[in-house]
């Protein structure tokens, strides 16, 4: 317990040190535009091929399900676009983002730290905390933009599903995905995600860069990175649709 | 010039540094020199400020390390350049951004100026036609002439080096341990080597300093090394079979009592 608090004070102190003497704003630039790079348009593809399928699947079994006839076909459309604004786009996304992104960025710092590259850094006088996780914080920024594209492609590949499986009409699929329609589940969907992103970014850094030994802990590290990563994506998700859902 | 006033470091239990005083000269190559876990790193470790020491001091040219503020800390830190064992090049970058690194990180030198001042210590260290190669593809001894080349582009008052030699074959050894001491007197900067290599020892040790179980055991140049009847000091020097006789006639020492003493002190 004592040493899970010690943790926890060591990722704030982290967080602060972050934002403490920052680099140098030509050089800062330049490494914002590769993690932007790496984390964000490099997960594109992923994140894609996810959504699309996870749509089509609601869209399917939400199908299947509706065995009353009195039930509109609609219905199809409108869980569609439930499950994937609310949940799959925004949470389950960012349970693979923790295994895409946060094992890279988990490994890199923490190869960087086994090689003695953070040590060099910081005889240099570098503020390494700040040079290494501040570019992947300011990455994660655009991570609402991510998810708006999987929330698309996710209604996108439940449209085809359902339409082109025969089980809803094209038409009736529109009026499914307007029925109900909430703005603010967009509101909430889009600041849960801004959370996660933000924690997709601190918590694998964290595990990169107080990691300690050699090659097999890098990988050791990685791993409980993803677990934590998730575990504390999950909590925090109950928590925010507690307070702005219920 | 550093000055190091009775410093003492401990790990838990552990006193790894036990009041260890001396003076590392400006325009000089200082080594630190000692057996496996005799603490050369650790009061390495401690001058470039990564430990902290318990107690004592380490003054850089007058500035006590201990008294500067954060800031002050911080900007002594860019007066230092580094080698590290691995040499720790970053290798998401090639030998030329390395070599830039610290120019663009704290100079306001612009891309014409800083291309010139690293092709011109590129060339310092012998290194050409490397600029756009990644450190994985080039040698270790190329490697750490990126890394002195890093450590020295913005003329930095302090160079330290923790195993320079460490994984390269005698002959680039030699080469960069002659590129270390040219390096030193060239930009009259105050050099300090942690080494066990007793070719750089003889080579470059203007002064040595010789640590055994955390304590300041002796200390001299490479010429007084060779003279010294201090046993510790014999036993490390000769410490090869190749130096058998040698070892044995200045102890006057039984070999099997020599070995004996060693195991004890494994154990």
């Amino acid at each position: 317990m004592i040493k899970a608090l010690n943790q926890i004070g060591k990722y704030f102190l982290m967080i602060k040190e972050v934002f403490n003497k920052p680099t140098k704003w030509s050089v800062m630039k330049s490494l914002i535009l590769k993690e932007i790079d790496d984390l964000i348009i490099g997960s594109m593809g992923i994140v894609a091929f996810i959504s699309f399928f996870i749509g089509g699947v609601v869209a399917i079994q939400t199908a299947l399900n509706l065995t009353n006839p009195l039930i509109p076909k609609s219905l199809i459309a409108f869980a569609t676009r439930q499950s994937v604004i609310l949940e799959f786009a925004p949470t389950f996304i960012s349970i693979i983002m923790a295994g895409r992104a946060g094992s890279y960025i988990t490994s890199s710092i923490g190869t960087m730290r086994v090689t003695e590259q953070i040590d060099a850094l910081e005889v240099m006088g570098v503020n390494a905390v700040n040079y290494l996780i501040f570019p992947k914080i300011v990455a994660f920024t655009l991570y609402p933009f991510v998810i708006a594209i999987s929330m698309f492609l996710g209604i996108m590949g439940g449209w085809l599903a359902g339409v082109y499986g025969g089980f809803v009409g094209s038409d009736q699929f529109l009026v499914g995905i307007q029925t109900d329609f909430i703005p603010f589940h967009v509101f909430y969907a889009f600041l849960k995600t801004f959370v996660f992103g933000m924690l997709l970014a601190t918590i694998p850094s964290f595990h990169g860069f107080y990691m300690k030994g050699g090659a097999l802990e890098v990988g050791k590290a990685s791993t409980t990175s993803f677990v934590w990563t998730s575990v504390v994506i999950i909590t925090v998700n109950y928590i925010i649709t507690q307070l702005l859902l219920s | 010039m550093i000055e190091i006033k009775d410093i003492e470091k401990s790990f838990g239990d552990t006193k790894v540094l036990k009041g260890i005083s001396t003076t590392f000269e400006t325009g000089k190559t200082n080594l630190i020199i000692g057996r496996s876990g005799s603490g050369k790193t650790v009061m390495l470790k401690t001058l470039l400020g990564i430990h902290t020491p318990d107690t004592g001091s380490i003054s850089f040219d007058g500035r006590i390390y201990s008294e500067l503020t954060r800031d002050e800390k911080r900007s002594l830190r860019t007066e230092i350049g580094m080698v590290f064992q691995g040499s720790a090049l970053f290798d998401s970058m090639n030998v030329e951004d390395n070599v830039a690194f610290p120019l663009k990180m704290f100079t306001n030198k612009r891309g014409r100026e800083i291309k010139d001042r690293v092709n011109e210590v590129l060339e310092r260290v012998n290194l050409v036609d490397a600029n756009y190669k990644f450190p994985n593809e080039i040698s270790g001894g190329m490697q750490k002439r990126v890394a002195i080349a890093r450590a020295i582009v913005n003329n930095p008052k302090y160079l330290f080096c923790d195993e320079p030699n460490s994984g390269l074959d005698p002959e680039t050894s030699i080469l960069i341990d002659e590129l270390i001491q040219e390096i030193t007197r060239e930009y009259d900067i105050t050099t300090v080597i942690n080494t066990h290599d007793m070719n750089s020892v003889l080579q470059i040790g203007e002064k040595i300093v010789f640590l055994k179980n955390g304590i300041k055991e002796w200390e001299g140049t490479n010429e007084q090394i060779l003279e010294t009847r201090n046993k510790s000091i014999v036993e490390f020097v000769y410490s090869s079979e190749l130096f058998k006789k040698v070892r044995e006639s200045l102890l006057g020492e039984d070999e099997e009592e020599r070995k004996q003493d060693l195991n004890i002190k494994d154990e």
